[in-house]
């Protein structure tokens, strides 16, 4: 593993799969949007109104994903000084960020037809809540310090004190009787989902895992670029004193 | 174990020498709650049905509001370094400080909170069981909060950054330190949330101390 933490190496790797997650990034969307508003059947219960779905549910396994990501990268932050999964971290975390934000305001438009609210302060809402404050806590703390390398360890605590959220989001729906639906494609006994709308939601579960790679990428090489330009900057300064 | 006391016992007397430092949590407790009567209006009812949450929320802050005090001080001085040099492992001197600012901080409002209940027309039998899930909870706050205050030793923005990093970690706390309560008041017995909050208290206990102790380690690189 440690061979991956190298910056040159991970910008060969990174400028490879760049390319190919950015195309998968724009084909799975419009592959995925499609059969997912105009493909798949509607729902004998909800009607139209479930298809926001497809954007809801990937956004909120991907903000817990991304919250995963980091969670393992301040790990390894944290034991072996890499500073590759600093940045890896600190990039993921806007978009962890945003991609929760998505999946509370479209879970709370879906609400409002099918519960009547569009906010209700049950375990699974208030936990992806604190979720999102989590995101942003961890990006205030980050650049809370003068000295960016002790903002970045001081995150990478906070990240995982913070994980201890992730199980209580997880299993939120079962421990508690919440408004909010259990788990309906990641069950014992098979997705209790027909093929034609389980086929829509894994497409744009696709989608977003490939924007945000791309997204990653583009963050993590201007944070690399940014840090050589600062030492650049410095070994500039230095011999003109 | 004599370390251990001593930063204890040293914790303590500085923080009651400190004159109305050591008050701060309980002022502000008394300060802010008298201003719910104000902006909500005074009728028993309203208030009977508030004040549960109105006490656990003013006891979140009240903690809150006083974690600078738990390294800032001896981050600031130098003693800190003093104190990690020494024999005692820093989780055990994290946790002989916690306690430290639990007994001055978080035991206060426990005390206290019986007549603050009653001030917010509570029963007798709400106010005692709201007095033990604050027993068991405070310790919790404090506990979180430690890592918070560790953390940001030495960042910029300090003041409003530890209620970003501190509250929604104290939010299980909250809630079910309010369940429990109310679970009592309406005849359906709070045990299962205090058992909880129990539980929350000896993970925080066994676990917390690890994260503060990097987090001050890192502080000190």
């Amino acid at each position: 593993m440690h061979k991956y933490a190298n910056p040159l190496r991970y910008q060969r790797i990174a400028d490879a799969i760049f390319p190919w997650v950015l195309v998968g990034a724009v084909i799975l969307t419009g592959l995925g949007l499609y059969q997912a508003l105009l493909v798949a059947p509607s729902d004998y219960q909800q009607g139209e109104a479930y298809r926001i779905m497809f954007i809801h549910v990937p956004a909120a396994w991907m903000a817990m994903m991304i919250y995963g990501m980091m969670t393992v990268a301040s790990i390894v932050a944290i034991i072996w000084r890499h500073p590759l999964a600093e940045i890896a971290a600190r990039a993921a975390a806007p978009i962890g960020a945003v991609f929760t934000a998505i999946a509370l305001i479209t879970g709370s438009v879906w609400g409002k037809p099918m519960w009547g609210t569009y906010w209700v302060w049950d375990a699974r809402l208030t936990s992806v809540l604190i979720l999102l404050f989590l995101y942003i806590g961890y990006v205030a703390l980050h650049d809370a310090f003068d000295d960016p390398a002790r903002g970045a360890r001081a995150a990478a605590i906070l990240c995982l004190v913070g994980s201890v959220n992730l199980p209580i989001i997880k299993f939120s729906v079962e421990w508690w009787n919440t408004l909010h639906q259990p788990a309906s494609v990641l069950r014992v006994d098979g997705p209790a989902m027909p093929a034609s709308m389980l086929t829509p939601l894994l497409i744009m579960w696709a989608a977003y895992i490939c924007f945000f790679v791309a997204v990653h990428i583009l963050r993590t090489r201007a944070e690399l670029t940014d840090r050589k330009i600062r030492n650049l900057r410095l070994s500039v300064a230095e011999p003109a004193e | 174990m004599k370390a251990f006391i001593a930063i204890l016992r040293r914790d303590i007397k500085l923080s009651l020498r400190s004159g109305m430092d050591s008050a701060q949590p309980l002022i502000f407790f008394v300060v802010a709650l008298t201003l719910f009567p104000l902006g909500v209006g005074p009728s028993p009812e309203t208030l009977e049905r508030i004040g549960v949450g109105v006490i656990w929320v003013l006891a979140l802050l009240a903690v809150m509001l006083s974690l600078d005090r738990l390294f800032q001080a001896d981050a600031e001085d130098g003693t800190l370094e003093q104190l990690a040099l020494a024999d005692l492992p820093l989780e055990l001197t994290v946790l002989a400080k916690c306690l430290a600012h639990w007994l001055m901080s978080g035991l206060v409002l426990v005390i206290a909170s019986p007549l603050l209940a009653l001030l917010l027309h509570q029963s007798p039998e709400t106010s005692s069981v709201l007095a033990l899930a604050l027993l068991l909870g405070t310790p919790v706050l404090t506990l979180i909060g430690s890592i918070g205050a560790a953390l940001l030793i030495g960042a910029r923005r300090g003041g409003v950054l530890i209620a970003l990093l501190v509250l929604p970690l104290y939010i299980p706390i909250l809630i079910f330190g309010v369940n429990a309560v109310e679970a009592e008041v309406m005849g359906l017995g709070g045990s299962a949330q205090l058992l909880i909050l129990g539980a929350i208290l000896l993970a925080a206990l066994a676990l917390t101390p690890f994260a503060a102790a990097a987090a001050l380690r890192l502080s000190m690189e």
